[in-house]
């Protein structure tokens, strides 16, 4: 049984439920559908994007209070007042997210607690909201002339959205957002390299999790027809965050299951505890926190992972088809000046990392930087690609100076690099990883992923991907997670993502460490292809035989600064760098 | 406002504030060695506090048993840790392989079934005498402070991987249930313990109570003390190696599962002081703690989590605003402490120069 047949029987089990289950359970599953939309934003925000938010059921009372008091108080057809919601969400929540995004860790966290308390007291103390006892008489939806008042009618509309939603995260998950978004949990200096604005996506995905919220909320106030404060406080918003992470909280399938069994457990425990310990007490919150505590002690990933091992994946993944390569930038003249630095210098603190370090580069040229450990030379790297400030000097690139550059505006001019330490999306596929590459090749934003408007653009990216994979000698390994391949192919696998940025200036720092040698010399192959081709390569590597027969020239760096400068026949028997190397020879 | 007020309103935010930075501190602690977001520090302020008040009225605190069970639990569990791993150990312990078990299981059920009797012991028997209010307390202290690294053992040294998103939810997950045993064990009413017997003398027009002083007193010796460990103990450097760097302090031979009972145990000990020292002022219910400590949470956001002295600061500073505010709007009193956190972010965004990494996946 394959994963796709089970997602159908799901969807027919949801279909055919209100027809036999009693009324009591059709309403349970009406608040399970409401709780699925609102985890749902939470698994693409929490789990696949990393940022965690408190305030999850603020979201959804701003939809159920604006749709209440404007249908209620103005008479405003529910289906005008669901935009005026969905805006009034978009607003606040661009404003909390531009104030905390920015910042890494527990920012975001902590403003939407405050948000959640404060909007928790702001509806229950506002005069024209009803205070605590809310806003009731909420007029039903009318569709066609026919209201929706019955929980059953409704229970079809609420799971419309519920799929809905659910077909358009995994729309958004699956496109160059989606891997963009990916790259925001732990990997933000690399999406940065590739040219993703990871402060503006972080913000994006915000404002999308607080828009099913807000939905989710517009849904409740007329399925309820009465709204209070109570379900739109912090506690609510941590269990939204419960169901996410108990169903698996990286799955689009994770918010409804968690959602589901969230909602049972806490019925089933008001209902048979009272009964075993014949008295009421707060019993069910302990027995709540023990089994959510053994649940995660047994699958932490959540139930749907947890579950999915059982089920074999679909076995013919689809090779990307054949499609044009994605528009190729114009490669500067052959022995044009490329790349400028001059009196570069980065301090960390008292350590001088980097000296008055200056070079150049030309177009078309294959440049060897070496030199001992602790030389500076990643730090050089990291100074060319924005990723560091440099203290002192300039950096020049085709005539333009870059050394003030956010990394992802350097990628847009054409400077890529490799990581030392690899740097990848260790869970997704080698392909996806090589696709991020090719992020600024390609232009579809969130909403056209979220409709699939983007399939040609993404096929074009993805076969690009495949060629890049391919020329690195990975393309058999397409569909292996990255975390599965050896420590050298997730090397090759670097180069091939920087490859596919199509860059003009490529940085590869020890791209050959832990290759063996048929495998060098295929890299050594490939790089010099690339040269013909006309591609700049600035190279870092300890491997001297094949650095030597690869590069046109070498720069030499000693303790931050640049010990020597030439071909490198002259580099081999100049007395510094031999005494650099291998200590004084006398 | 005129000026008695207002420095009456400072001496309760000093005060306040003490104790919102000890619980930031223990916050820091746990969060930088463990990455857990310690949710449940607040019920361990509810539990000395509690019990402290149940010891005074003569009866035996309902905690006395949660600290036998789970002692009992984590014997359990690390009896069949210890079984499961022997067979592994093999020429390491060839030696002598029984009695090294025997003295490691001796060493367990000392630790976590023989003291916790122990702790009980004193309990039913410092139960009712008020004369001995200073044993009360020491008795308090006992009974809670072990919880910290049981808790850990059972709820979190599972987890030690899984991620900070995982440990969160597992953290309120076990705030749930501890304060829903806070309610079981104590009731819904809420208990106030005995004022230290003490004076209160004038200062100008201010009056000072012998508690605030002792609040403050306490609060500043403990962060000395624990300054102290941190910078010139063997233990407190593991911690700090484990902070900074989990796997490097791993590589150097400090045991990720011993820095984080000692932090948890940190933390609990902290928490049972606060619990302690706030128990004469206020009423303290069986879920007050929580709210306590969100604020020496805010407290220690302020100072990004990591940094003390930064934590410190905040904590004073939400004291000092939830004082005033209290005086001006106290309807709202919450609402502001918790919403004036959006200038302290909008400054720190608007000043942040680059991207910064977030923690690894």
């Amino acid at each position: 049984m394959s994963r796709r047949v089970l997602t159908l029987a799901a969807v027919l089990l949801l279909l055919a439920a209100p027809l036999v289950l009693p009324e009591f359970y059709v309403t349970l599953l009406n608040y399970i559908g409401l709780s699925s939309i609102v985890a749902l934003g939470l698994v693409l925000l929490t789990g696949v994007g990393g940022q965690t938010s408190f305030g999850q059921a603020a979201f959804v009372g701003i939809g159920a209070y604006t749709t209440a008091l404007l249908a209620t108080r103005y008479g405003i057809s529910p289906w005008l007042t669901l935009p005026a919601g969905i805006a009034l969400t978009v607003v606040i929540a661009l404003f909390l997210g531009f104030i905390t995004l920015r910042l890494s860790g527990h920012y975001l966290p902590l403003a939407t607690i405050a948000w959640g308390i404060a909007i928790y007291y702001l509806l229950g103390n506002l005069e024209l909201l009803g205070k605590y006892s809310g806003i009731a008489e909420i007029p039903p939806l009318t569709l066609f002339g026919v209201a929706l008042a019955d929980g059953r009618t409704f229970y079809y509309l609420i799971w419309l959205v519920a799929l809905l939603a659910l077909f358009a995260v995994s729309n958004l998950l699956d496109s160059r957002c989606g891997r963009a978004i990916r790259a925001l949990k732990g990997r933000t200096t690399m999406a940065e390299c590739f040219g993703v604005n990871t402060a503006r996506l972080k913000i994006v995905i915000f404002v999308y999790a607080a828009v099913l919220a807000a939905l989710s909320g517009w849904l409740y106030a007329h399925f309820l027809r009465f709204v209070s404060p109570q379900p739109f406080g912090v506690n609510a918003s941590i269990d939204y965050l419960f169901m996410a992470v108990i169903g698996g909280s990286t799955e689009v399938w994770g918010a409804v299951i968690g959602a589901t069994v969230l909602t049972f457990l806490k019925q089933w425990l008001q209902e048979l505890l009272p009964k075993l310990t014949y008295e009421s007490g707060n019993f069910e919150i302990i027995a709540f926190g023990l089994l959510v505590i053994v649940m995660l002690h047994r699958a932490r990933d959540g139930l749907v992972p947890y579950f999915a091992r059982l089920v074999p994946a679909d076995r013919k993944r689809m090779l990307p088809v054949a499609s044009e390569p994605p528009p190729r930038r114009a490669q500067p003249q052959r022995g044009d000046l490329l790349l400028e630095l001059q009196g570069v210098a980065k301090r960390f603190g008292a350590l001088v990392a980097v000296k008055d370090l200056s070079f150049e580069m030309r177009s078309g040229e294959i440049l060897g930087l070496i030199g001992p450990n602790g030389a500076g030379k990643s730090t050089v790297f990291n100074l060319m690609t924005g990723v560091l400030a440099v203290d002192a000097g300039k950096i020049v690139f085709r005539g333009e100076r870059i050394e003030y550059l956010a990394p992802r505006d350097i990628a847009r001019r054409g400077i890529t690099r490799t990581f030392q330490h690899v740097n990848v999306l260790a869970s997704r596929t080698a392909l996806e990883n090589v696709a991020l590459g090719a992020h600024l090749r390609g232009h579809a934003g969130t909403l056209s992923a979220t409709l699939r408007f983007d399939r040609a653009e993404e096929a074009r990216l993805r076969h690009e991907a495949l060629r890049r994979l391919e020329a690195v000698g990975l393309r058999g390994h397409a569909f292996d997670a990255a975390s599965t391949l050896p420590l050298s192919s997730q090397r090759l696998l670097e180069v091939a993502r920087a490859l596919c940025a199509d860059p003009v200036l490529l940085l590869l720092d020890e791209p050959a460490a832990g290759l063996r040698h048929l495998e060098k010399k295929a890299l050594a192959d490939l790089i010099r292809s690339l040269r013909g081709s006309g591609l700049s390569i600035l190279l870092v590597e300890h491997d001297m035989d094949f650095i030597m027969g690869l590069v046109d020239r070498v720069v030499v760096m000693n303790f931050g600064e640049k010990l020597a400068e030439g071909s490198p026949r002259e580099i081999g028997t100049n007395p510094d760098v031999l005494e650099a190397y291998l200590g004084s020879v006398a | 406002m005129n000026t008695a007020i207002a420095l009456w309103l400072s001496q309760d935010a000093v005060m306040n504030g003490a104790i919102y930075a000890l619980l930031a501190l223990g916050l820091i602690v746990v969060y930088t060695v463990t990455r857990v977001i310690l949710v449940p520090q607040g019920e361990f302020i509810s539990y000395a506090a509690l019990s402290l008040a149940t010891l005074q009225a003569g009866a035996v605190p309902g905690t006395v048993y949660l600290l036998i069970i789970a002692g009992v639990s984590v014997a359990l569990v690390d009896t069949i840790a210890l079984v499961r791993r022997s067979p592994n150990r093999g020429a390491a312990s060839a030696t002598s392989p029984r009695n090294d078990a025997s003295g490691a299981i001796a060493r367990i059920l000392f630790w976590n079934v023989l003291v916790p009797l122990l702790v009980a012991a004193a309990a039913w028997w410092s139960a009712s005498r008020r004369d001995l209010l200073v044993l009360q307390v020491l008795v308090t202290i006992a009974i809670v402070t072990p919880m910290g690294p049981m808790l850990y053992r059972l709820a979190f040294q599972p987890l030690a991987n899984a991620s900070i998103l995982v440990l969160l939810i597992v953290a309120v997950a076990v705030h749930y249930m501890m304060t829903g045993l806070g309610l079981v064990f104590f009731g819904g009413e809420g208990l106030r313990s005995q004022m230290f017997p003490g004076l209160t003398f004038q200062l100008g027009i201010l009056s000072i109570t012998g508690q605030s002083i002792a609040v403050v007193i306490t609060a500043v010796v403990l962060i000395l003390v624990l300054a102290v460990l941190f910078g010139r103990t063997l233990y407190g450097k593991a911690l700090r190696a484990t902070a900074i760097n989990r796997i490097g302090a791993r590589l150097v031979g400090i045991s990720a599962e011993f820095s984080g009972r000692l932090a948890f145990t940190l933390a609990a000990l902290i928490g049972a002081v606060s619990g302690i020292l706030i128990s004469p002022i206020t009423t303290i219910y069986y879920d007050t703690g929580f709210l306590i400590s969100l604020k020496g949470f805010v407290g220690a956001i302020i100072g990004g989590m990591t940094s003390y002295p930064a934590a410190a600061i905040g904590a004073v500073m939400v004291a000092f605003l939830e004082s005033f505010s209290s005086f001006w709007a106290s309807a709202f009193k919450e609402s502001i402490v918790f919403t004036l956190i959006i200038p302290v972010l909008l400054w720190r965004s608007l000043t942040a120069q680059r991207i910064e990494e977030d923690e690894e996946p």
